[in-house]
Order: structure tokens, then C-alpha cells, then sequence
């Protein structure tokens, strides 16, 4: 009873700090910007904490995170095996492919105007579908190595690249268009001074969105059948074996991995947009 | 030089495009695409079979053939393939295949089995509309969950900004996170405490769908602009008032455009909330066809899903298109 009645004045505590900040006359500044909801996520998980331990909810439905702590800290070789299997080798090598792919064909695509009729509403009706359903057809042609979760990512990012690409690169105006005609700049110059740039914030958007869904296809993958190894092997046996800390240090990674690449394609993405009116502040 | 290439390829897609429509030649160069690759996928088995004809293969063993690449065996054993594309039970069944397994499994089965509608009065459990019901039911209610409860959340974060700065930043961290990945362990924790059924299975849907919705709830209900919002304050108004007459109706587009993504990302999560308990659905069928090596019933399920995805993207862009039309947007 006491945890929880910590636990509800813990809450109380940061949300009056909180209301404080935010309306209070520092709020549009950095610190305050990045502590409130630090502050709410710190509230979140100390909550979580004390009612666990305090009502004695059981382990195999909630572990509290202290205890999701010390079994990722005690598993940290096991865990690196899984992600070097699935993020490393399945996610990675599939993302790589299919996003280059994609941009090969949308260089295709836009080239020729019936192939761009043609291909773009199927691209959109297939960004739409669920296409994690292809896992269990991969994993029986390409066996249970990561090879056959490389191929499901493939499939999966494929799509919603080129749906980007495509609209990228028709992003240019007719005037800008006409300027390159004067200069007596060919296909390939105006590609490369003039369309590429104008695209790279749809491209950079469509990586945002399919580094998320290249997780999401390896882990699906490996429900289908994996070698003893990998993060979605790991979630499936962990949950059979009712080890739920080991599956939340599972998920924990997947969710660090994926916070950390949508971070490094934002930083990419300032880097190269520099010029662009979203990114100035 | 520039646009020479660009105006011809225009002027030649005119007259190519008025016989044979981009998107119509697209799906027949796929399906071509598909037949081609039939043959290449189920040549072993292919060759095995015509074997036991009596036709002579040129590796005579199957171990040989088995070390020989697909294309080998394809170009050398040329005569032998007649039986590619209606195998029992093929690596990559044939388009027509697939269909047929579609016809079987929906209409036959429900007209004409033991178990099928005519019959027994309810849906048959082996046929794929009573699959595709399920899956349905647990995709509706987590959208309409998840829907709800995002643009609820969506209308107390315009309106506080306590919550807009504590929750935002974690609403857009948690879409970089594969919350697939948790889908198993909430199945499998609210089974362990007795919840199960369509529940389980909605609350993912309702999950995935959550978030889209309240990014692109929140884009909306601040659409409106500073002179809109200048007006509402010269009347004096209310913030509910503002609410029902300006924000809401201003972020009408936006929420459709987010529900779509929405329920296509709902369809997804009760598909993969099928996989951990196999108690019925389109997933648990994949799941089954692959336990099985049924290539065609795996074929098959994964058409229905992808034609419920169009259809249930569709109904929400129909639902749009009226909305916007009886608001006074300009078609």
C-alpha cells in the first residue's frame, strides 16, 4: 500500500514540477524543452516501479523495470548475438538493398512517363498492404538463415522508397526546370544539380519510414522460423519460457536500435538539407 | 538536348497508353513476370515428378540435380516441364493456382461443405471467410480503439501544453520503435490472465493505429492560422467553442489522411496478433499453410489480406471524399 501511495505522490510530485515548467517563463527555452519530458518519462517508469513491487503484480505478466535492468545487464553477450543476427545482418542488408532498388527504379521511373502511370498506384497500393505476410513464403524459399529476413525487408521498404523517390523527384518547378534548359544542361546534370537535391527531403522521409519497417520485418521474420539466435527468436522462446525480462531486453533493444537510427538519418538529413526551410531554424 | 527525350517518351506513352492503360500493362507484366518464375522455383519437384513418368532427366540422380542450379535444370531438361504450373504442392504456386485455392476455399467450401454455410448454418472454420471475418472483427474495434483514443489525446495535447511537451516527444520516439515486436507478449500475458479472444488482439491494432493518428490529429487541430484563430478571439469564443467550429473541422483532411495509414497498420497488427495463438484468423491460416508446406492456402490468405487492406483504405477514402464534398471542399 505504501509503494502506491508513493507511486500516486511521485506522480502528483512531477506533474505539479511540470505544470511549472511548461508554464512557467522559461519554457521556450532548450533545458526546459528537453527536461519536461524527461521528467515524464522518469514519473512513468517510477510509477510503473512502485505499483509492480506494491500490488505484487507476478513477474510473467509485468516485471518491474528494475528487474528488466539487471537481466539486460546480465545478458548483454546474448543480446549482442541477437542483434548483430537480426539488425546486422537481416535488417541492415535488407534496408541497404531494398532502398537502393527502389532508387534505382525511381531514376527508372521518372525517366519514363508510362512507367511512372504505370508502377506509381501500384507502389501506393502495395505500400498499404501487409506485407509481413510474405514472411512465412520467404522463410520457406530462402531457409531460416538471415538471408530469407533480408529478403522480407526488401519487400518490405521497397515500396514506400519509391512512392517517396518518385514524388521527390518531381518536386522541381517548372521554372527551375527551364533555368537548367538554358544552361544547356542534360539529363544527367539536371539530375544530378538539380532533381537529386530538390528529392533528398522525400528521400530522407522514406528512410525515416522504412528503417522503422525494416525492424519490424526482421523480428516478424523470425516468428516464422530462425536459427537459435536473433531478437525475434529471442521474444517467441523467452515468452514460451515465461522469462518476460527477457523479452522487455529484448524489445529494449529493438526500441534503442530503432530510436538510434531514426536519430543518425535526421542527423544525415541536417547535414545534406542544410538549405532546406524545414531544417532552418 | 534536354527535353527532347522527355517529350517523345510523352508523345509515345500518348498513343501507347490509349490502347493498353499504364496500370492494367504494369499488372499484366507482373503476372507474365509470376508464370516465368514458376518454372525456375518448382523445377525439382517438377522433374521429379515427370521422373516417375518415365521421361528421362539429364542428371540422371536426384542428388546431382539437387547440387544443379534452378536455370540449369530448366534449360537442360526443356521438354520435361509441362507439369510446372500445376504441381500439388508448389514452392511458388502459379497465379491461376492461387485463384483456384480462392474459389475453393471461400465459395465451394461455403456451398458445398460438409461444414460450409448452406449446410451447417454458420461459416465453415475451414474456409477463409470465416478467417477473414475474424481478422476484420479484431482489425474494426482496434481502429475504432486506437482511433478514439488518439484523437482524444490529440485534442489534450493542442490544448495543454504540459502535455504537449511531456507526451510529443515520446509519441514520435515510440513510431521508430517495431512495436510489432511486443505483439506476442501482450497475446500471450492477457491469455496468462484469462482475457483472450478478440481483446487481446484489438489492443495491438489499436496500438499501431494509436499514433498515427495523434501526429497527424495534432498537425491538424493546429492547422487553422493565426488569423483564423485572430476571429474566433474577436467573438470572443470559447476554447470548446473554437474547438467544434474551427479545429475540428479544420483538421478533417488530416485525420483522414491519418486514418488511413491507421487501419492499414491496424490490419497489420491483427495479423501478426494471430501468430502467437492460433485460434482462428488470416495470420493463424499463414502460419498453418507454412506449418504444412500448403504454398496455396498461404497464397491465398495473403490475397484476401491484401485485398481487405484495399478495401478497408478505400472505405475510409470514400467516407473522405463525401465528407470533404458535404463540407464544401472543391473536388
Amino acid at each position: 500500500m505504501m509503494h502506491v501511495v508513493g507511486a500516486i505522490s511521485i506522480w502528483a510530485l512531477g506533474f505539479a514540477l511540470n505544470l511549472r515548467l511548461a508554464n512557467g517563463p522559461a519554457h521556450d527555452t532548450r533545458a526546459v524543452r528537453l527536461a519536461v519530458p524527461l521528467i515524464f518519462g522518469a514519473t512513468l517508469l517510477a510509477m510503473w516501479q512502485l505499483i509492480v513491487t506494491g500490488l505484487n503484480v507476478p513477474t510473467v505478466i509485468l516485471p518491474p523495470p528494475s528487474q528488466i535492468a539487471a537481466t539486460f545487464a546480465a545478458n548483454i553477450a546474448l543480446l549482442w548475438g541477437d542483434f548483430v543476427q537480426t539488425i546486422l545482418k537481416g535488417a541492415l542488408a535488407g534496408w541497404v538493398v531494398g532502398c537502393g532498388a527502389a532508387f534505382l527504379t525511381a531514376l527508372l521511373v521518372d525517366r519514363y512517363d508510362y512507367l511512372r502511370r504505370g508502377l506509381l498506384p501500384l507502389g501506393n497500393f502495395m505500400a498499404a498492404l501487409p506485407i509481413v505476410g510474405t514472411a512465412p513464403i520467404l522463410v520457406m524459399w530462402f531457409g531460416f538463415g538471415w538471408q530469407s529476413k533480408a529478403a522480407v525487408v526488401v519487400l518490405m521498404v521497397y515500396f514506400p522508397m519509391l512512392v517517396n523517390t518518385v514524388a521527390g523527384l518531381q518536386e522541381t518547378s517548372a521554372m527551375q526546370r527551364d533555368l537548367m534548359r538554358t544552361y544547356a544542361a542534360g539529363w544527367r546534370k539536371t539530375l544530378i544539380k538539380l532533381r537529386l537535391p530538390a528529392a533528398l527531403p522525400f528521400i530522407f522521409n522514406g528512410l525515416k519510414i522504412t528503417s522503422t519497417l525494416a525492424l519490424i520485418g526482421a523480428i516478424v521474420a523470425e516468428f516464422f522460423g530462425s536459427p537459435t539466435q536473433g531478437l525475434g527468436f529471442r521474444i517467441s522462446t523467452s515468452i514460451g519460457a515465461l522469462d518476460l525480462g527477457l523479452v522487455w531486453s529484448a524489445i529494449l533493444v529493438s526500441a534503442i536500435t530503432g530510436t538510434l537510427v531514426y536519430g543518425l538519418v535526421s542527423l544525415a538529413e541536417r547535414v545534406t538539407t542544410f538549405w532546406h526551410p524545414s531544417q532552418r531554424g | 538536348m534536354s527535353d527532347a527525350p522527355e517529350t517523345r517518351s510523352r508523345s509515345t506513352s500518348g498513343t501507347l497508353a490509349r490502347w493498353c492503360p499504364p496500370v492494367v500493362a504494369m499488372i499484366l507484366v507482373v503476372i507474365g513476370l509470376w508464370y516465368v518464375a514458376v518454372v525456375p522455383m518448382n523445377v525439382q519437384d517438377t522433374l521429379t515428378q515427370a521422373e516417375r513418368a518415365g521421361v528421362t532427366i539429364s542428371p540422371e540422380s536426384a542428388v546431382a540435380r539437387r547440387d544443379l542450379g534452378n536455370w540449369a535444370l530448366v534449360l537442360s531438361n526443356i521438354d520435361a516441364l509441362g507439369q510446372s504450373w500445376s504441381l500439388d504442392r508448389p514452392r511458388l504456386p502459379a497465379p491461376h493456382q492461387v485463384v483456384a485455392e480462392l474459389y475453393k476455399s471461400t465459395w465451394v467450401e461455403e456451398t458445398t461443405g460438409r461444414r460450409g454455410i448452406v449446410k451447417s448454418g454458420s461459416l465453415s472454420n475451414r474456409g477463409l471467410v470465416y478467417h477473414t471475418v475474424v481478422t476484420l472483427n479484431a482489425t474494426l474495434l482496434g481502429f475504432l480503439i486506437g482511433s478514439t483514443l488518439g484523437i482524444l489525446l490529440a485534442v489534450g495535447i493542442v490544448h495543454s501544453r504540459v502535455m504537449d511537451m511531456s507526451v510529443m516527444p515520446w509519441a514520435i520516439i515510440s513510431q521508430t520503435i517495431p512495436i510489432v515486436a511486443l505483439a506476442p507478449m501482450i497475446i500471450v500475458v492477457l491469455y496468462s490472465i484469462g482475457v483472450q479472444g478478440l481483446l487481446p488482439k484489438a489492443v495491438i491494432s489499436a496500438y499501431l493505429s494509436f499514433f498515427p493518428v495523434v501526429v497527424g490529429m495534432v498537425k491538424g487541430l493546429r492547422s487553422p492560422d493565426g488569423m483564423q484563430m485572430d476571429l474566433m478571439r474577436t467573438y470572443n469564443a470559447a476554447p470548446m467553442t473554437v474547438l467544434t467550429k474551427l479545429r475540428l473541422p479544420a483538421s478533417v483532411p488530416y485525420l483522414f489522411a491519418s486514418l488511413k495509414i491507421a487501419i492499414a497498420a491496424s490490419l497489420v497488427g491483427a495479423i501478426v496478433g494471430e501468430l502467437p495463438v492460433q485460434k482462428g484468423g488470416l495470420g493463424a491460416r499463414m502460419l498453418a499453410g507454412s506449418y504444412y508446406g500448403q504454398t496455396a492456402q498461404i497464397w491465398a490468405a495473403l490475397f484476401l489480406a491484401a485485398g481487405l487492406a484495399a478495401l478497408l483504405v478505400w472505405a475510409i477514402g470514400a467516407a473522405e471524399r463525401r465528407t470533404l464534398r458535404r463540407m464544401g471542399a472543391k473536388p
